[in-house]
């Protein structure tokens, strides 16, 4: 897997950092009492950003759909297809969804509703960066 | 420059819409199609094309360039650039007005001034000038707002698809940011293709059923195209697909394949928008406008989910129909979007176009959607019947309800019409009527 590697911004650099030590933080809005992933400049909800904190959530989530990726634009991930692209919901706020290949679980057979951990994949070429990953729990 | 502030309709509770059939299209025009520039034939640019549309739509009216007051367009790029600097390609530019990539890759409302001025159609009355439009979605209904806004009498509205010879949308380099760091690491394409695949799934999951029930729709998408003589299809692939043909094709991002995703073309086309007064003095038979409506709601988390596109198409149509004044049973003729093929049916059943409820649509589609037959659905053909214009399901509800649709005439009552686009989340939609009540 020849993942692109996140090149974090002012707001973001929190988030990857965390991540670097295989840690997922994701945004909590105090007023909402919201989390919040992707990380943005303010809460979706409420719009202020001195509500936001950082909080580490437990990497237990579900498979909602699998998706296959057979041509793609991105140049870097050409040499993969075909590839599995998953979306993940966190089990502690469902409404948060990350995206996954899944690794270990061959193209098209991405179980729908599966149980998924988090893990932590070095990413090539990067210099020891890390990118938040899911697999299904047994595999 | 004028500018409106807050002409959108987004919300629930706005009633029938202030200016409900006191504004109409009086023409509309649209230029020649082709799968992509060539490089060399100055008379077939994006400019060019833009410019043949919009003196298409004035004559269409019966009007002439000088009663024009109003001009709206919408400048955003819809394929890639000429030079394709950012790739290395620098592909040198040509004698004005093709020495930047305006007129190639976009058109400016001053280059099409000034360009509708060389070519003998000067637009010498502008007024009220919007060279920032939105995307057509939004834009045929802020074009209808400022008509009854009074902020001009005749608004030509213009929109266009270019399509350059070239790499398409590549997305190259090691490192990914801003909004793509959180998606393109794990091959997430810059598209909607790879967002409506992941609600279509759940689509299925909840409802039953599988891509393979797209087939009759995506079917008669290209029928409905080969039935319409300039389209993509009809000129340069001139036969029928079978299901079988839509079962097999090439997977993209599964379960999107080939055959649900539209064709890039270049093509532009215009619209004139009136008051309803001076439609009825005009060539054609007026098109009212009863009602438009905006939907644009950014994702919560990574992705949108089923829920969220039915939840906001839900209020889409409501602010539509409630703004009209009318109910689904009032509705006759409707374009949904079909560019993708796996979201339309979030359109259809959300308008309960001839009462086709959530979880429905597959059964639908097994029915009879045939132009001449009762259930006329998209009757345009949309961009997969067509090619890539976004506009296709605008002149087609205009022909319906004039009754000059040829051989996509519907044989059914075509008294209103409705269409839009784009995705669930982010969308226009206007609703139009034959009859000002
Ligand atoms: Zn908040």
């Amino acid at each position: 897997m020849s993942k692109t590697i996140p090149q974090p911004d002012e707001v973001s650099k929190p988030f990857w950092d965390a991540v670097d030590q295989k840690k997922l933080t994701l945004q909590y809005c105090s007023a909402c009492d919201r989390l919040q992933y992707p990380v943005r400049p303010t809460c979706y909800d409420c719009g202020k950003s001195d509500t936001l904190t950082w909080r580490e959530v437990a990497g237990k989530g579900h498979v909602l759909e699998t998706m296959v990726v057979h041509d793609t634009r991105v140049v870097r991930r050409k040499v993969d297809v075909p590839f599995n692209v998953a979306l993940i919901s966190l089990d502690e706020a469902p409404y948060i969804n990350f995206l996954s290949n899944l690794p270990g679980t061959p193209a098209h057979q991405g179980p729908q509703g599966a149980a998924v951990e988090l893990f932590f994949e070095e990413l090539e070429g990067s210099g020891g960066r890390f990118i938040h990953e899911w697999r299904v729990v047994g595999q | 420059m004028t500018t409106q502030a807050g002409w959108q309709r987004d919300r629930d509770g706005l009633g029938v819409w202030e200016h409900r059939g006191k504004v109409a299209i009086a023409g509309y025009g649209y230029s020649p199609l082709d799968r992509r520039w060539d490089g060399v034939s100055m008379d077939r640019t994006l400019g060019a094309f833009q410019v043949i549309a919009m003196q298409k739509a004035i004559a269409d009216a019966g009007m002439t360039p000088d009663e024009i007051d109003g001009l709206m367009v919408c400048p955003e790029p819809a394929g890639d650039t000429w030079a394709q600097a950012d790739r290395g390609l620098n592909r040198p530019f040509f004698a004005a007005p093709y020495d930047t990539e305006d007129g190639l890759s976009y058109t400016s409302a001053k280059w099409l001034i000034d360009e509708m001025a060389r070519q003998g159609t000067p637009l010498t009355n502008l007024k009220y000038i919007d060279d920032k439009a939105p995307y057509i979605g939004p834009e045929m209904g802020k074009a209808a707002q400022a008509v009854g806004d009074g902020l001009a009498k005749n608004v030509l509205m213009t929109y266009n698809m270019g399509n350059v010879e070239g790499r398409y949308h590549l997305e190259e380099g090691i490192y990914s940011a801003g909004g793509r760091q959180w998606s393109a690491p794990w091959g997430w394409m810059t598209s909607a293709m790879m967002q409506h695949a992941f609600v279509f799934l759940q689509y299925c999951t909840k409802y039953g059923g599988s891509r393979d029930d797209l087939a009759p729709f995506v079917v008669n998408q290209r029928r409905n195209g080969l039935l319409t003589p300039w389209s993509f299809y009809t000129q340069h692939e001139p036969y029928q697909i079978a299901a079988e043909d839509y079962l097999d094709a090439r997977p993209v991002a599964w379960p999107v394949t080939i055959l649900d995703s539209d064709r890039p073309v270049q093509h532009a086309a215009a619209f004139l928008f009136t008051s309803a007064e001076r439609a009825r003095d005009a060539k054609q038979k007026p098109v009212y406008v009863m009602s438009h409506a905006q939907i644009n709601k950014p994702n919560r988390s990574t992705m949108a989910t089923l829920q969220d596109h039915e939840d906001v198409t839900d209020l889409l149509v409501k602010i539509l129909y409630d703004g009209a004044g009318v109910t689904a049973n009032d509705l006759d003729v409707f374009n949904p979007y079909d560019g993708f093929s796996v979201f339309t049916q979030t359109y259809l059943e959300a308008f309960k176009w001839h009462g086709v409820g959530r979880g429905e649509a597959f059964d639908f589609y097994k029915g009879d959607i045939r132009v001449e037959g009762p259930h006329p659905f998209n009757s345009s053909g949309g961009n997969l019947g067509n090619g890539r214009t976004r506009t296709a399901m605008y002149t087609d509800c205009i022909e319906q309800l004039r009754g000059i649709a040829g051989a996509r005439q519907v044989q059914v009552k075509a008294e209103t019409a409705a269409c839009g686009m784009v995705t669930p989340t982010g969308n226009g939609h206007i609703f139009l009527s034959t009859v000002p009540s």
